[in-house]
């Protein structure tokens, strides 16, 4: 059944030969709300034995809170849940463990310090209020758990040693041994490699077959398609869709998401400067990069794409003199510059943005509203080097308003934003420092897609009034929609340079690869 | 078999507990080998009954750190506790055995131990900053409420506890001659009674679970706040036994001399490969860097060194040691990235 609005699609819910029981959870039109505001608002939920369901939405839509509802953590204000045939208005976290729902977080809640033994056995250790330790008890615990997913791991092993993808085999293999009817995932993915993720995929397929449920809490679009049998929208605490997968395409995905009906807007450059403002003549770096040779004018945006080790990510470093060049010339409005220090850069009126902007690019616990000033600090003083409080509040009234930050209040920290905003403060940091050239690597990673789209049209604008962009990205779509020229890079050289507008996904990949 | 003794290596060269032993052997030998003295039955004795009171200070601050936590306030614990028995004893000229300031002095520990407690579990407050105000406020009983000064005295039975010997060792070259007092055979107790509860309790194991990962363990099920509420109570009890058996063997009670031992202890428990960020550590590691720091304290004077340099050793010990656990970190990490980064090419 596709359901939105207030208009109802049927249809045939026959899927992969599981005939559809009657449903394992429901819950009905739940409210929730946190000091005046409303999180949920009449959400409808339901999950049948076997199926794999996505929920999905942006940050704050409310997701997090339905599955603290469903998992006894908050308890509704209103509505009730059905879950195996019995009614209830609100459960404990016990009791919802007890029935079979087992949730996974994104920490995979292992202990780092301790064995993979221990790891797996002390949940169930614990449930069964056990105060002494048998560790030969706890080994057949943990051995029984991991033959349940064909698990291979020394048990003897620290967790924290273990890849990401191992941890979360462990959280997968220890939720299984309780009984467990539904299993909700958070963000399953987020760290995971392509393979890993194709592994983590044929287990939930796996579990599947022997009628477990997965909730599977997502935004990433293609892993939507790709797993799920239905699917539920929430926004702004409410639902917005729920359905088939199969009625489901990009499009509609992120206007559910969002609310927002986003046109592709191809990026054309106007105002194209005569001469270059930022020129790379040949330059090289330690094996890592070598002959590298472009130019970026005023009003253009240059991407760069290539693997993860194709020195992408060194070029990026190297043009804000992070890791300085050792052969060719950087070029800046003409004259042949040594960038060899970030200090360097900047004075050449040169902005990166990094890839991993959470600890490269902000001072998380510090204000949003500090971290806005931090990079013009010197010209907000009065004569004797005290601060200009006036000017100080202008420049980040200023900010916080052109480019949208969601926030009460600029004095909170940075790390109360989400990705997307955060990445807004990194990005109004460099802005206000009248740059003439920005790097940015990754522009978008980690950011959901309404403030993408948001961060690309900022980009867009910025490119408009004369500044000349370099994204850096692996991001093809993202690429290929922002800028006007593509750079390929393989193994440290460039192997492509091609017009954005005359190039396609495909043809990049069989540069890049 | 051969591969099994390889492992067995590789897995011994992550550890610390062997290089904190090698370093130990070699302190020892090298002793040893200047002064003839260190292998001698007395000195072993001396050195053995000079471990008892840090190795118990040692195994509460070990509890505390392995669990994510640290206590600073324990010299002043134990102070408090102790000088009150010994004071009330006095002033009630009391006659009888030991046991009774044990118990009361436990008693004052568990109740003072509590206080810590209540602020770190049940008011999540970070723990050295409780422990830092605590340890004011139990100097500040000591020296107000009680008026506290010097006790030349002690009860009749805290006395011949503390000289009551198991043994005597007597170097057949000089002649001088050590006790072993029976007190160590608290230490003994207390060191076995903790192993076990670490290694074979669901709450021992909740230590370690919270100082790895403290949401983990509360979404496991373990009783978080409970369990360091329980844990500071008998870090309390076992640093008040170290204080009545330190004024047992000192013969008297002087309120300040265990203040500012805080920090070896603490060192000694990190130098023994105890992680300061909580979840890792074995009592084992933690008993050999606490004998570590008791050695250099005591025998640096066998080896011609003037006791004015004892702290220049010490510390430089703790910065060596340190920095060998953390470059093991760094190590093992930097392995670990380049395992990741060829997973995502492949």
């Amino acid at each position: 059944m596709l359901y939105y609005g207030t208009r109802l699609f049927v249809q045939d819910s026959l899927e992969g030969g599981y005939v559809m029981a009657e449903s394992l959870l429901k819950a009905v039109d739940i409210y929730k709300s946190f000091v005046g505001v409303q999180a949920l608002k009449k959400v409808n939920f339901e999950i049948k034995p076997g199926e794999i369901h996505c929920l999905a939405g942006e940050n704050g839509s409310g997701k997090s809170t339905l599955i603290k509802i469903i998992s006894g953590v908050y308890s509704p204000d209103d509505g009730h849940m059905e879950f195996d045939g019995k009614s209830y208005s609100k459960i404990t976290p016990i009791e919802a463990i007890k029935n079979g729902i087992q949730v996974i977080y994104q920490d995979f809640s292992v202990f780092p310090n301790l064995t993979v033994m221990e790891n797996l056995a002390f949940n169930s250790e614990l449930a069964d209020r056990r105060h002494l330790v048998n560790w030969k008890r706890m080994r057949e615990i943990a051995e029984e758990a991991v033959a349940k997913i064909d698990f291979k791991v020394d048990l003897d092993a620290l967790v924290g040693n273990l890849t990401v993808a191992e941890k979360q085999m462990i959280a997968i293999s220890r939720a299984l041994m309780f009984n467990t009817k539904l299993i909700i995932m958070d963000e399953p993915t987020t760290a995971l490699t392509k393979k890993e993720v194709r592994n983590l995929f044929n287990i939930i397929l796996k579990l599947k077959e022997r009628g477990i449920a997965i909730l599977f809490v997502s935004h990433k679009l293609n892993e939507v398609f790709e797993i799920s049998e239905n699917f539920t929208i929430l926004r702004s605490g409410e639902l917005v869709a729920t359905g088939s997968t199969s009625e489901l395409d990009a499009k509609k995905f992120s206007y559910f998401m969002t609310g927002r009906d986003f046109q592709q807007r191809h990026f054309v450059p106007v105002n194209l400067s005569e001469n270059p403002i930022f020129e790379a003549r040949g330059v090289g770096m330690g094996g890592r990069f070598t002959d590298v040779s472009f130019a970026v004018h005023r009003g253009e945006i240059l991407g760069i794409t290539g693997l993860l080790d194709s020195g992408r990510t060194e070029l990026a470093l190297s043009i804000f003199g992070i890791k300085p060049i050792e052969t060719g010339q950087f070029l800046v409005d003409g004259n042949p510059v040594r960038i060899s220090s970030p200090q360097v850069a900047i004075g050449n009126n040169i902005g990166y943005v990094p890839e991993d902007r959470l600890s490269e690019g902000l001072f998380l616990s510090q204000s949003i509203a500090d971290n806005i000033v931090i990079s013009e600090i010197d010209r907000l003083v009065k004569s004797a080097g005290i601060l200009d409080k006036k000017k100080r509040s202008a420049e980040i009234d200023k900010w916080v308003n052109e480019l949208a930050i969601a926030t009460p209040d600029p004095n909170n920290a940075c790390q109360t934003l989400s990705g997307g905003n955060q990445q807004r403060i990194v990005l109004a940091k460099w802005l206000a420092c009248n740059l003439d050239v920005l790097v940015l690597n990754g522009p978008t990673v980690g950011v959901d897609i309404g403030s993408k789209h948001d961060i690309h049209g900022i980009l867009q604008q910025l490119a408009k009034e004369g500044l000349g962009l370099i994204i850096i990205s692996d991001d093809l779509p993202e690429v290929l929609e922002n800028c006007s020229r593509v750079l390929v890079m393989k193994a440290g050289r460039i192997v492509a340079d091609m017009n954005a507008g005359e190039t396609d996904e495909k043809t990049i990949l069989s540069y890049m690869l | 078999m051969e591969m099994k003794t390889q492992t067995l290596l590789k897995k011994l060269s992550r550890r610390n507990e062997p290089y904190i032993f090698l370093v130990l052997l070699a302190l020892c030998l090298l002793i040893e080998v200047r002064s003839g003295q260190f292998f001698s039955s007395n000195n072993l004795v001396d050195i053995a009954s000079a471990l008892i009171v840090p190795g118990l200070f040692a195994i509460g601050a070990f509890m505390v750190i392995v669990s994510g936590g640290i206590d600073v306030s324990f010299p002043a614990l134990a102070s408090l506790s102790v000088y009150a028995t010994t004071k009330y004893l006095l002033d009630t000229n009391y006659q009888g055995g030991v046991w009774v300031a044990i118990v009361i002095a436990l008693a004052i520990g568990a109740v003072l131990g509590a206080f810590n407690g209540l602020f770190i579990g049940y008011f999540k407050l970070p723990a050295l900053i409780v422990t830092l105000g605590s340890s004011s406020v139990f100097k500040g009983i000591m020296q107000g409420a009680l008026n506290s000064k010097q006790l030349t005295t002690i009860p009749v039975g805290m006395r011949e506890w503390g000289t009551s010997s198991l043994f005597i060792a007597k170097n057949p070259v000089s002649g001088l001659t050590s006790r072993m007092p029976v007190a160590s055979l608290a230490f003994v107790i207390v060191l076995a009674l903790v192993f076990l509860m670490l290694r074979y309790t669901m709450f021992g194991r909740g230590i370690y679970a919270i100082g790895g990962s403290e949401a983990s363990a509360h979404r496991a099920g373990f009783g978080v706040v409970k369990t360091k509420f329980i844990m500071y109570i008998m870090v309390g009890m076992i640093a008040s036994l170290a204080g009545v058996i330190r004024v047992c063997m000192m013969q008297q009670a002087h309120p300040t001399n265990m203040l500012g031992m805080e920090m070896n202890i603490i060192a000694g428990v990190v130098l023994g490969g105890t992680a300061i960020t909580g979840g890792r550590g074995t009592l084992l590691g933690c008993m050999l860097g606490t004998l570590l720091i008791v050695i250099v304290e005591n025998s640096l004077i066998l080896l011609g060194v003037p006791t004015s340099w004892k702290s220049v050793f010490t510390g430089a010990l703790i910065i060596i040691g340190t920095g060998v656990s953390a470059y093991q970190v760094i190590r093992m990490n930097s392995t670990r990235k380049i395992k990741a980064k060829i997973q995502e090419v492949v």
